[in-house]
């Protein structure tokens, strides 16, 4: 495997407009000659179906939902960064890019966060003009909002409902190209296999969910958006269908994984309640703005809240960092309300939960005010707790929200497959080993609007193809692969479903690989997946058959290379000897016990090529190089 | 304040589109009053699982009443009694014990059942590729203050815009009319500058759309309005109507 980043020359600021220039350019009449398949319509797929279509060219996109529309980023809430500066407190592309790079622990590459920086404007001002609602001040300009891991107020919201919003412009716009003709759309579709032709992406497997039908579809590149692997963890702030399988079964297929341990823990999430829970719903990081988090100073205090007086609560973020307060970055805020509900001082029934308190606002500002701003996303905690927040502090805990980790891509986001590039979350790229808020929205929408719009047509100029059909032998396999696997999962006929299995890998993972790890508990929990894993294969149950709608045989899929992708992110925890970011070995940590990084030995990305079925995956490494920003102990005091 | 309570629920069981359904009754008990109507359907779901039965074939995703992907009759009513809620934010809470809860698909000629409670929504889809959008393309815009929107403006369009389409309108109205749907997009759109020029070309075609996919005609029933779990509200059809005149008079369309 090779790993050419193919970061181009120059100073940082002018690599990107450098490298558009020195792109080759496919001819606008030959652009609709060439098929090409999106998988996914979340931000990253609806955005790229959309931009390449307007370019002109034969675009197929599939997506698992039975519309484009619900694609996993609908449930975004916080916002999306931009550095306009509209608020004239000093940002800059600069300092987006230092912020992000910073925020990431210094795990990412220079070129790639740049890049997202720049463009981070050019998205702004095109969802502005999709018609996207975004919140206005009294003058009818954009209003700004401030998120984690920096100090100014960058941050773009429609309501608590950003995600919607730029999902339904990008799905707008898709919808555009599908009555123009130029995007076939094919819904509730999951696709199972990447078909790889002479060292080329030239198709995908997939099985239409309706009718159980395995379909093939040939093109000349391939562009997968399929999200992160949070739902590996079973309960996590994902939907219920995100999942590692198209990504995974690409990694079988040659692409490298790159950084698979890095998962972020997102520290304000409603707690979890009962063992039949489902699913983690967060509560924006965007209330951080406005709410105070604090415990109780006496361990075990059992007193409601509004019995606690000011002097025996413990705002333990705006005491131990004073600069950033309650705007820490995601995975200083997570660590930090862990370790105090470790030590007893954990509020509610469980213990597991710290209080966000929204009361001085609310005195400062009003309850209108606070409404306007978070209206839905204080109304969904109503809902689900049955408590109002307006009356007494909610009560968070952190959960399983982002994957940084992802399928590794170059400057281009190819993957090592030639013709297959990665998009969105299930990349590994800008984020480094830890995501800052309002970013993801950010890149899902810079990749897909405009980044593959130029980099597919440098990759598509310059090659040349041999025709292509799904009748090629190696469509044929892949669909025999495919049925094999899914008659073996019907065939098992075992004593235990499917979520049964989600749940103790979830749980195991959460345990040993979440938010502190060791390598101890590493090389217990690898011996405990290989045992499920076995489980697995032996005694799980899915009812039905493959030729209909069958929602057990789906999971039963997802949860079985979920099992196997858990232990890849253990053998790169392994690894990985050093704490960064979501990253952190108890192992290595500063007197704070904040994590210690190795910028000497660990300064590159874990990328990992699949070997044969049982055997170890190989190690690869990108040194990541820092030319422009020194690398400094994050501190947020 | 958790308790448990036992229920009756009579479930709507179809095996495809070609097959007739029925009800069937299922007595689940000790359901927990803090859990989710999608989670009381999982535990019937791994119960029926292990007794080697069809699980109930049901959409949902998100789980947090934004992706529109869930909903079902309860009762009667669509995503359930509860106000301003779709059906995976419903909690049991709601219910009482002893209770008989009747659960069925949409009911609507423009949606017809897939399997169990799983209908076909994608007409909704090809309203919205009739006209619910501003054409732009990638990359020319100018910078976004250039235009400045009145707030007013603004938090009026972002009420239509939330809009999750799930349905539960055309399932709650008497004629089967996606008038709430449509005429929250064209609202959203009407309003803001941005979509200004497109706006009686919009108005036109997606009505015409909906006419084509044998949606049933508005006649202000308001049952969809009380339906909508993001209470989306009918003002929105008004300016439907405004938009659809508006472009009867003057538009070019043919
Ligand atoms: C609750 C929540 C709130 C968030 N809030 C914010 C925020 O405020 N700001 C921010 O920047 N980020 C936020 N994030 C993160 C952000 O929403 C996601 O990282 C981002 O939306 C991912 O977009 P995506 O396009 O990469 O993938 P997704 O939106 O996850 O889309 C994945 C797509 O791939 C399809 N798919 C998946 N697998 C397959 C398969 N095997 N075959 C076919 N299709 C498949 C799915 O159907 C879907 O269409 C939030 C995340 C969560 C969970
Ligand atoms: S599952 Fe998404 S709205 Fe109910």
């Amino acid at each position: 495997m090779q790993l050419e980043a193919r970061i181009p020359g120059g100073q940082l600021s002018e690599k990107w407009d450098r490298h558009r220039f020195e792109l080759k350019l496919v001819n606008p009449a030959n652009k609709r000659k060439y098929d090409i398949i999106v998988v996914g319509t979340g931000l990253a797929g609806g955005s790229a179906s959309a931009a390449l279509a307007e370019l002109g060219y034969t675009v197929k996109t599939f997506c698992i939902q039975d519309s484009p529309r619900r694609a996993h980023s609908i449930a975004a809430q916080g916002g999306i960064n931009a550095a306009k500066n509209y608020t004239n407190e000093g940002d800059s592309i600069w300092r987006l890019f230092y912020d992000t790079i910073k925020g990431g622990d210094f795990r990412a590459r220079e070129a790639n966060v740049y890049r997202l920086a720049q463009i981070s404007n050019n998205i702004i001002d095109h969802c502005v003009a999709q018609g996207i609602p975004f919140a206005r001040d009294y003058g009818g300009l954009l209003a700004n909002r401030s998120f984690g891991g920096s100090q100014v107020s960058r941050t773009f919201y429609a309501r608590g409902q950003t995600g919607q919003q730029l999902l339904l412009g990008a799905y707008g716009a898709m919808m555009r190209q599908v009555a123009a003709g130029q995007i076939t759309m094919y819904p509730r579709r999951e696709m199972l296999d990447l078909v790889v032709i002479n060292g080329k992406a030239r198709g995908i497997v997939v099985r239409n969910l309706v009718t159980g039908e395995i379909e093939t579809h040939a093109a000349h590149a391939i562009v997968l958006c399929t999200g992160g692997y949070g739902n590996l963890f079973f309960l996590s702030t994902n939907a219920m269908s995100s999942n590692v399988s198209a990504a995974f079964r690409a990694y079988k297929k040659g692409a490298g994984f790159a950084n698979p341990c890095f998962s972020q823990i997102h520290p304000t999430c409603i707690p979890v309640h009962g063992t039949y829970q489902s699913k983690l719903t967060l509560m924006s990081e965007s209330l951080r703005n406005d709410g105070r988090v604090w415990v109780p100073k006496t361990p075990g205090d059992k007193r409601p809240p509004h019995q606690i007086p000011e002097s025996e609560r413990d705002y333990y973020l705006e005491r131990k960092y004073p600069s950033f307060g309650n705007l820490v970055p995601r995975d200083v805020a997570s660590r930090n309300a862990k370790s105090l509900c470790d030590s007893g001082k954990g509020v509610g029934d469980t213990g597991l939960a710290v209080y966000l308190d929204l009361s001085d606002s609310i005195r400062r500002d009003g309850k209108d005010i606070i409404e306007k701003k978070y209206g839905n996303l204080i109304q969904m905690y109503e809902k689900i707790t049955a408590d109002d927040p307006y009356e007494t502090p909610m009560m968070i805990y952190p959960a399983v929200h982002y994957t940084m980790g992802g399928l590794w891509v170059d400057y281009n986001l190819m993957s090592t497959i030639d013709g297959f590039f990665v998009l969105g979350e299930a990349n590994f790229s800008d984020h480094g080993a830890n995501r800052l808020g309002a970013s993801a929205l950010m890149q899902g929408l810079a990749d897909g609007y405009f980044i593959i719009p130029y980099t597919i047509g440098g990759y598509l100029a310059g090659t040349p193809f041999e025709e292509v059909n799904t009748s090629h032998q190696a469509f044929k396999e892949a669909t025999q692969a495919v049925k094999t696997r899914i008659e073996n999962l019907l065939s098992i006929n075992g004593k235990r479903t499917v979520d049964d299995f989600h749940r103790e890998l979830g749980l195991i993972m959460w345990d040993y690989c979440g938010m502190s790890r060791n390598d101890q508990g590493l090389i217990k929990a690898r011996g405990m997946i290989q045992e499920l894993r076995a489980e697995f294969w032996e005694n799980v149950v899915v009812p039905g058959s493959s030729e209909d709608f069958n929602q057990s045989l789906e999971r039963a899929g997802r949860v079985a290379d979920f099992i196997e992708f858990g232990e890849l992110m253990i053998i790169d925890a392994l690894a990985r000897k050093e704490s960064c970011g979501g990253h952190f070995n108890e192992a290595y940590q500063t007197e704070d016990n904040e994590a210690l990084r190795d910028d000497e030995n660990f300064s590159h990305v874990a990328v990992w090529e699949f070997a044969e079925a049982d055997k170890e995956p190989v190690l690869h490494k990108e040194e990541l190089i820092f030319q422009n920003v020194e690398l400094t102990h994050r501190s947020y005091k | 304040m958790t308790r448990t309570i036992n229920l009756t629920l009579k479930i709507w069981r179809q095996k495809g589109p070609e097959f007739k359904g029925k009800f069937e009754t299922y007595n689940v008990r000790n359901i927990s009053t803090d859990m989710s109507f999608l989670e009381m359907i999982d535990i019937i779901n791994e119960q029926l699982t292990l007794d080697g039965k069809d699980p109930i074939v049901f959409d949902h995703d998100c789980r947090e009443g934004i992706c529109g992907t869930c909903g079902a009759m309860v009762n009667g009513r669509a995503h359930g009694p509860e106000k301003g809620t779709t059906l995976c934010q419903l909690h049991m809470r709601h219910f009482s014990e002893g209770d008989t809860i009747v659960i069925e698909p949409w009911r609507s000629r423009a949606f017809p059942v897939i399997k169990d409670l799983v209908v076909d929504r994608s007409a909704l889809d090809q309203i919205i590729q009739a006209g619910g959008y501003i054409s732009v393309n990638t990359g020319g815009a100018p910078d976004a203050n250039t235009l400045p929107v009145p707030q007013e403006i603004a938090e009026k369009a972002m009420d239509a815009a939330a809009c999750i389409g799930c349905g539960a309108c055309v399932a709650a109205c008497p004629n089967a009319a996606a008038m709430l749907f449509t005429g929250a997009k064209v609202s959203q759109l009407a309003l803001l500058p941005q979509g200004k020029p497109e706006a009686a070309k919009r108005a036109l075609c997606m009505v015409r759309k909906m006419d084509e996919l044998h949606f049933g005609n508005c006649t202000n029933e308001k049952e969809c309005e009380v339906e909508c779990p993001k209470e989306i509200s009918i003002v929105n059809i008004a300016r439907l109507n405004r938009e659809f005149m508006k472009a009867g008079f003057f538009s070019t369309v043919p």
